[in-house]
């Protein structure tokens, strides 16, 4: 149910349109999969381990069976017994002897251990939800515990085995760059900054929880699963293809509504796996709706790097090379993408928007008895940029060079630029974000501010940070040879209707992001068809074509190209039909506004005359074309695109508590062509406010010694509310449009949260320097920062 | 042991068996399929569940359907009844300040009732009391000014 909209289709490209998917979200008509009740709908239930590191000696299902209500209890020997599969991983990395990754089996039910606090022991099927609950507690699991990985940085050398045979704790090490060109330029470097960095694990917390609703046909030997999900394409291809071993046909996948994703519902879960099976066993549907607790113990996490970071310069300030060693935490199993984070995503980024002429980064990636970390808004390139604006702004106060102009005096000016760490950046210019930046945010009277605060006792300072992504994922083949087990291409349908009216069936996936507005901008602008006439179906294997899904700022640059290919074919088509109604060649046939028209003369038709004719040929040239209008596109990108942009955060401090406030946050960003600026900037605030919530609150924090999860709700993991985050300063430069995609695009979903956290963290260095403070980690809470202020004060 | 009870939702006279523990946000959303009213937590403190109960803003997974007895409930279905949008919804879509909707019922139920307790609530005031709803898309940016425009659209009107 979508507003009653009239707006006109003139200009429909960069207009701040408003949603068309607003009036059902705003008026509780959105359907969101727990919204959805099935006939004969039972109810699943997850009995979870309480052990972080544990074999599972027995379990008895005995009275739990027996309990009022129940329908089944599933174990891992019952889905081992029907041989389905264990949950792959789409990313293949070598390690740097050439050995691939070690990626351990991923049952969807445990099998022997228990490898996580919350990892999945049994499924409970009952006729309510509150019977299957009471029969779980009724289930008798012995346990033998076993000692517990869970910190990052001593994961490899722990004694105990996650996985009985993954020595050391290792999925891989994996290098990526030239080492001795970078171990030859530091050796001549008249200055090195070396910063030690914790990229802090955070909880993603889409505040809608996954859930799923899995259903069987007897009929035709089907499932249908409604999941909260960001890519169903991709969900089907996993599920069926790699675990449940079924056919396309057999597998319908529908993510409707999606209330929230960032990340954390792009991948196959095991809960899905498991419900789909049971739903076949117990022949009726099976709805699971997680618990917010479980969603803290299950969901995939995001970040979690230890980093040592080594920038080396001339004496001028000039970047001569970057070295980076990072440990990476992939949780307790290498989750849908988790190898290609802190990888192909990360050190890819680590030129940033400069010159660094030699980079070389070693990253090993570690197994803990932690849920899985994975891709959240960013992934790998929050990593990178936090590691690269932070040195950057630590060698500026090093070198005593204002952060600004060391930044200036390294960026790079030629473009396309191919950076030592394997991208080339078709377009951009920094310097523009940089200096509209500085203006918006009042650089130059960023003193008298500083000063007036010191009278009142409180400490300001100013952080930048100029970020560079690589979106837009991927090119297929490019993608391959980096290890991807997928293409990543997106694809497009356009059905024109008899009365002129269009579907367009994407393969990306929208949770938030708009696409049933800015996708349908596009389409009618192109047509010329009023912005109602165009309706957008995502979400539905049985009625989208294919799609990789959204994820990676990918939708509008691979996505809406998809779009933008099926409408040329549209369009060339509808020309050829024009041309014969008009009794004149193709070639002479224009359209402009929804008119298609003979060039130089005044007869025309509309392209709802043409749409109609298309559907009831009467007179159309049937032995030379197809009726209908309905045109399918797949796109492959050619290269990734390369958004970026210019931060700064000004903070205030106040050295008695340790509590800092965002007084200004600015950002200008480059995206190149933009659809729609009230959507864009939307993204890039929510970005921020995740970015922020990094640099300030959020931190998962597991126990050390027992691995059980400490910030398991709303009332310990530090959300971002409304009181915590400032208005935001922001803007979109007229840009560079990216040249490799039909539409100029670049992507904006997760600008925000890789730009704004070392703005913050820079600017709250900035604030504590004069007190000899000159490192923080995330998130600077006021705990850490009052800490590190009575540190830095401490008599030696 | 199912129990009656008998309150006003949306402006309908409900009757109903309950059971002892049944929420009454499950009692809306399962009993009465009123699904707009969200569940995105277990502790009370995201507010996807927010409706108004005698005008007040409370959050139903946070209190028993028998303690709704007699009451009268208004959820996010009951603020636009004739298709036009109220004010505060209105403000929402004008000001994009909803992405992926989850937070928005429990967002919008409790703005009003924000704003009629507090009339003058400023940028600061509003950040405060919405203390008690989690949004995760939009940074709060743009619920802040649809708050305020909402806010200066409900003067003089008088909303539900």
């Amino acid at each position: 149910m979508n507003a009653p909209d009239s707006q006109h289709n003139q200009h429909l490209i960069g207009a701040s349109v408003k949603r068309k998917e607003d009036y059902r979200f705003l008026t509780g008509n959105g359907q969101y999969t727990d919204d959805i009740v099935l006939p004969q709908q039972s109810y699943g239930y997850f009995l979870r381990s309480p052990h972080a590191h544990a074999r599972i000696v027995s379990i008895d299902k005995t009275e739990a069976l027996a309990s009022p209500g129940v329908v089944a209890v599933f174990t891992g020997d019952d889905v081992a017994a029907d041989k389905v599969g264990g949950l792959p991983c789409g990313w293949l990395i070598h390690s740097i002897d050439g050995s691939p990754m070690k990626e351990p089996p991923h049952p969807v039910l445990a099998q022997g251990k228990a490898r996580h606090v919350g990892d999945q022991v049994a499924l409970v099927i009952a006729e309510t939800l509150q019977q299957a609950k009471d029969a779980a507690e009724k289930i008798d699991v012995q346990y033998d515990e076993l000692p517990a990985v869970v910190n990052t940085a001593h994961a490899a050398s722990a004694t105990s085995l996650v996985h009985d045979d993954v020595p050391e704790n290792t999925s891989y090490v994996w290098g990526h760059g030239d080492r001795a060109a970078t171990d030859a330029a530091f050796a001549k470097a008249a200055h090195v900054t070396t910063l030690e960095i914790v990229n802090n694990r955070l909880i993603p917390n889409a505040i809608e929880p996954r859930a799923v609703n899995a259903s069987y046909t007897r009929q035709d030997d089907s499932y249908t699963v409604y999941v909260s999900n960001q890519n169903p394409h991709v969900e089907r291809l996993l599920m069926g293809a790699f675990v449940l071993g079924l056919p396309e046909s057999r597998l319908r996948i529908i993510a409707p509504d999606v209330g929230g994703g960032f990340g954390s519902k792009i991948f196959l879960y095991a809960e899905d796996v498991a419900l789909t099976w049971a739903s076949k066993k117990i022949k009726r549907p099976i709805k699971w709706t997680a618990e917010r607790s479980e969603s803290f113990l299950t969901d995939a996490h995001g970040r979690d790097h230890v980093t040592k970071a080594e920038l080396a310069m001339d004496a001028d300030g000039k970047f001569l090379a970057m070295r980076v060693h990072t440990t990476a935490n992939m949780g307790a199993y290498l989750s849908t993408f988790a190898s290609s984070v802190p990888t192909i995503l990360y050190a890819t980024l680590l030129a940033g928007q400069y010159t660094t002429p030699a980079i070389y980064a070693e990253v090993r990636a570690v197994f803990t008895n932690t849920a899985p970390v994975d891709a959240y808004r960013g992934a790998g390139r929050p990593e990178a940029t936090y590691v690269v604006e932070r040195l950057v702004e630590a060698a500026a106060r090093e070198m005593k060079m204002d952060p600004a102009e060391i930044r200036r005096k390294n960026f790079i000016h030629d473009f396309p630029y191919a950076t030592p760490v394997g991208l080339t950046y078709d377009t951009g210019d920094y310097e523009p974000c940089l200096a509209r930046a500085q203006e918006l945010a009042d650089v130059k009277g960023f003193p008298a501010r500083r000063e007036e605060a010191k009278q009142r006792g409180k400490l300001r300072g100013l952080g930048y940070s100029c970020y560079i992504e690589a979106c837009g994922l991927a090119p297929s083949n490019i993608a391959g040879a980096l290890g991807a087990r997928a293409g990543l291409f997106e694809v497009g349908e356009i059905r024109v209707h008899p009365t002129g009216t269009v579907t367009v069936f994407t393969g990306s996936h929208s949770h938030g992001q708009g696409h049933e507005t800015t996708f349908a901008q596009i389409v009618a602008d192109r047509l010329g068809i009023a912005l109602d006439a165009v309706e957008v179906v995502h979400g539905d294997t049985g009625r989208v074509p294919f799609g990789m899904g959204t994820y990676g700022s990918r939708s509008l640059s691979v996505g809406g190209s998809a779009i933008m290919k099926a409408l040329d074919k549209i369009e060339a088509k509808a020309k050829k039909i024009a041309a014969h109604l008009l009794e004149a060649s193709d070639a002479d046939i224009e359209f402009k506004n929804g008119t298609f028209s003979v060039a130089g003369t005044d007869r025309s038709k509309t392209f709802g005359e043409v749409a109609l004719t298309a559907y009831v040929p009467h007179n159309y040239p049937l032995d030379k074309l197809e009726p209908g209008l309905n045109e399918n596109a797949f796109y492959d990108p050619t290269n990734f695109t390369y958004p970026s942009g210019a931060y700064i955060c000004e903070v205030e401090v106040d050295p008695d508590t340790g509590e800092s406030k965002v007084i200004k946050f600015t950002a200008v960003d480059d995206f190149g062509n933009i659809i729609n600026p009230m959507i864009v900037e939307g993204q890039v605030h929510g970005g921020i406010g995740q970015g922020l919530g990094q640099a300030m609150l959020e931190q998962c924090v597991y126990d050390d010694d027992s691995g059980q999860l400490l910030t398991g709700s709303y009332m310990d993991y530090a959300m971002p509310r409304a009181g915590d985050l400032p208005d935001f300063t922001v803007e979109t430069a007229k840009g560079t449009p990216c040249t490799h995609n039909p539409l100029g695009v670049k992507g904006c979903g997760e600008a925000g949260a890789i730009g704004s956290p070392p703005a913050f963290i820079n600017a709250l260095v900035d604030a504590l320097s004069p007190l000899g403070v000159h490192d923080i980690q995330m998130p600077a809470t006021p705990h850490r920062v009052w800490q590190a202020i009575r540190h830095a004060q401490a008599p030696n | 042991m199912a129990i009656p009870i008998r309150l006003t939702v949306n402006g309908r006279a409900v009757d109903a068996q309950v059971e002892p523990h049944t929420l009454l946000v499950q009692f809306l959303r399962e009993q009465l399929r009123l699904t707009g009213t969200h569940v995105g937590c277990d502790t009370a403190q995201c507010g996807a569940c927010t409706v108004h109960m005698d005008g007040r803003a409370v959050k139903s997974c946070n209190m028993l359907a028998l303690q709704a007895d007699g009451a009268s409930i208004t959820t996010i279905e009951g603020l636009a009844p004739e298709g036009q949008l109220h004010p505060m919804q209105e403000a929402f879509r004008n000001c994009h300040g909803l992405q992926c909707g989850f937070c928005t019922p429990g967002m919008v139920m409790s703005a009003i009732a924000l704003v009629k307790q507090q009339p003058n609530a400023d940028a600061a005031a509003i950040r405060e009391q919405l203390d008690g709803n989690l949004c995760r898309c939009t940074g709060y940016h743009n619920i802040v000014r649809a708050v305020q425009e909402g806010q200066s659209a409900m003067h003089g009107v008088s909303a539900e």
